[in-house]
């Protein structure tokens, strides 16, 4: 919060000056404080890392970045988009770690006539029946990913699969999807509490249970626990271990060797092979000394899609950015991205594995690609 | 669910059980006795668990991790007594809430400071990582087992200071008339800061134990301390021996509760239902247990006083 007023300060004093040029204004929201502060510190660090590589200015125009900490809250996540709209008067709202966060401002900002991009969250009613045209995804609709692990697991014969995710609506969301393209047998559907530390109750039954394979959705924290726990139990000479958004760059420095070996998808992995990934992962590990996860990733090109739009476009009018935007060939970590008809991308889906690389720190490599240019499930029900 | 399955599911209730136990004990002496509310209990076990993790890290060597940061955890609650706790005695309970509240907020971002906000490196000794088998073909983690040792040992050692030394006399006395206790030429002060510093010390022991099964990240104690407030109340505000039923009953209701009552409900109600409803059911157990108690003995299972 101190950070918020001390850049609105700054912000105020530098408009004060320069009331004739043109400054476009971007207010970031992520959770910088609470246990999930690490994730929006690496989000942080990747915003600060795409403005310092397009020298402090967007699509050419001189730029400001207004950090604002959501703690995870939705009620917070409203005042904070309510205050960057009307007091800071910014041109784009970004960034939104969360589903529910992103639900409770999308209204809002969208009506208020501000471009919205989400750096992350994909929660389903904003691509299909409540979209709008001034929200723009930067990172995923929610069912993707696991819908590639879902396919993955059918091509790979799996005859039978264990599943576990938390007990909210983005828990419920990913098994939905992965059940979208799984036909096996689905020997548990389990929903564990919502931030929830040992998980060895569950390993019992799961043991018991006898599934071929286990699927697990356990994103931050829980993904650090379970896996840990799974390992210990010696559950994998019961059951081969799956995931989504649980083995990544924030749960690796603290699971290390324990993670080699997990399989997962997603969209992103540092070992992309595009220049423009190859320099958004050299440079952030250079300057902060370890690897970026997908969440460091969306945040970088949620900044390169402000800059590609308003260079394209010449204006920060949302009308304008916004239909250079829903074009797509948008250039970002994830190579030239396409966007569908609801304004969610149109991307790869990629199986990725845990490995050690080089330097003997652990990270993801991309063993396969499982959809090519996959589209989300909601598109047809969108109408602007 | 066959019988290996239910005993394997009580020994983790077990477990879970005397974790909450290290913990609770503490919080229902600190609240029974002094009479003050102690909110930052679960920072206790954040500061044991790191200062674990981070020792093994330095020497490579879990044991030397765990009976170095013994002390440390000792040193941490005698000092946080000293500078601040002892100060907030007189105030009214809404006063030691708010402070003690501060005081999450200020050790949670203290160690996002000196230890930044990612979750610390941290697991199972080799030695430790095997498996014992409870009963023929139901092999059980080791360090699991380990666990529930150490928390019973802890749990006979507390009760025979209470009950078998002069200290424990002196804490008794002290709980039930503070005045009359100093007025017989006991020092109060000091009692009050051995027992706050013996809380702290213990609540760290279970953070400890923790480190290497769970994520060692800052406010990971606070999920405890909501659950081990649970337990003081059922088991009675300022007992010892309660809080060790309550704690044993809580982790056994909470953990069997989590993996059978889906399965339960599925019998009576379809599967989507049972799925969506059991695992709301499962959470809720343990504060519809505390109410229950709570209607028929508002002073928990075994008052400490009167």
């Amino acid at each position: 919060m101190k950070r918020f007023i001390t850049v609105c300060a700054i912000s105020a004093a530098m408009t004060a000056g320069t009331a004739f040029a043109e400054t476009v204004k971007v207010g970031y929201m992520t959770t910088l404080s609470g246990g999930a502060g690490i994730i929006g510190k690496q989000m942080q660090n990747a915003v600060n890392l795409a403005m310092e590589h397009k020298g402090g200015k967007l699509g050419g125009m001189d730029a400001e970045i207004i950090f604002a900490d959501d703690q995870r809250k939705p009620d917070v996540a409203k005042q904070l988009a309510n205050r960057l709209m009307k007091s800071d008067r910014v041109d784009v709202v970004a960034g939104v770690i969360w589903s529910n966060l992103l639900m409770a401002i999308h209204k809002p900002v969208t009506r208020n006539g501000t471009l919205l991009i989400s750096s992350n969250a994909g929660p389903s009613p904003i691509a299909g029946a409540q979209c709008n045209k001034n929200f723009v995804s930067m990172s995923w609709q929610n069912d993707q990913t696991p819908e590639g692990m879902g396919k993955h697991m059918q091509d790979a014969g799996i005859k039978s699969v264990y599943l576990m995710a938390p007990n909210y609506q983005a828990g419920k969301d990913m098994l939905a999807g992965f059940k979208r393209y799984y036909k096996g047998t689905i020997k548990g559907e389990v929903y564990t509490k919502l931030g929830q530390s040992d998980f060895q109750a569950e390993l019992s039954a799961l043991r018991a249970a006898g599934a071929q394979a286990t699927m697990i959705f356990q994103p931050g924290g829980m993904g650090i626990n379970f896996v840990k726990q799974w390992k210990q139990a010696g559950m994998d000479s019961v059951s081969k271990l799956y995931t989504v958004f649980s083995v990544d760059g924030v749960s690796l420095p603290a699971l290390k060797d324990a993670a080699i070996g997990i399989l997962g998808t997603q969209t992103w992995s540092p070992d992309l092979d595009n220049a423009i990934n190859k320099k958004f992962v050299g440079d952030y590990k250079a300057k902060f000394g370890a690897y970026p996860s997908f969440y460091a990733a969306q945040a970088y090109d949620t900044i390169l899609a402000i800059d590609h739009a308003i260079a394209k476009s010449g204006s920060k009018d949302t009308a304008k950015m916004r239909s250079i935007l829903a074009a797509g060939n948008i250039p970002t970590t994830r190579g030239n991205l396409k966007m569908n008809t609801n304004q969610f991308p149109i991307q790869n889906i990629y199986l990725r594995e845990a490995v050690k690389d080089a330097d003997g720190v652990v990270t993801t490599k991309v063993t396969g690609t499982v959809f090519t240019d996959h589209a989300d499930s909601y598109a047809s029900q969108c109408k602007f | 669910m066959t019988f290996t399955l239910i005993l394997e599911q009580t020994f983790n209730g077990l477990q879970a059980g005397v974790t909450l136990f290290l913990v609770a004990a503490g919080l229902t002496l600190i609240l029974g006795i002094m009479d003050f509310v102690f909110l930052a209990h679960g920072s206790q076990v954040m500061i044991g668990a790191y200062a674990a993790a981070a020792i093994t890290l330095a020497t490579g060597n879990f044991y030397l991790g765990v009976l170095l940061a013994i002390p440390v955890t000792f040193a941490s609650g005698y000092l946080l007594e000293y500078l601040i706790i002892r100060h907030l005695y007189r105030r009214d309970h809404m006063e030691q809430v708010l402070a003690t509240f501060g005081l999450i907020l200020f050790f949670n971002e203290a160690i996002r400071v000196s230890f930044g906000p990612a979750a610390l490196f941290s697991d199972l000794p080799p030695s430790l990582s095997g498996f014992v088998e409870i009963l023929p073909a139901t092999p059980y983690p080791a360090y699991r087992l380990g666990v529930i040792v150490v928390g019973l040992l802890c749990a006979v050692g507390i009760h025979l200071l209470v009950s078998r030394t002069r200290i424990g006399a002196m804490v008794r006395a002290g709980a039930n008339n503070p005045e009359m206790t100093a007025a017989l030429g006991i020092n109060i002060k000091i009692l009050f800061r051995f027992i706050f510093a013996t809380g702290a010390c213990l609540a760290g022991v279970a953070g400890m134990m923790l480190g290497p099964l769970t994520a060692v990240q800052p406010g990971m104690g606070e999920p405890l301390l909501i659950l081990s407030l649970v337990v003081i109340i059922i088991g009675g505000i300022g007992s010892v021996r309660g809080a060790f039923v309550a704690a044993i009953i809580v982790g056994l209701v909470d953990t069997l509760g989590r993996v059978f009552l889906p399965a339960i409900l599925r019998l009576f109600v379809e599967q989507a239902t049972a799925d969506g409803a059991g695992p709301a059911l499962a959470s809720m157990l343990v504060y519809i247990l505390m109410a229950v108690v709570l209607i028929f003995r508002p002073t928990g299972l075994f008052p400490a006083k009167g």
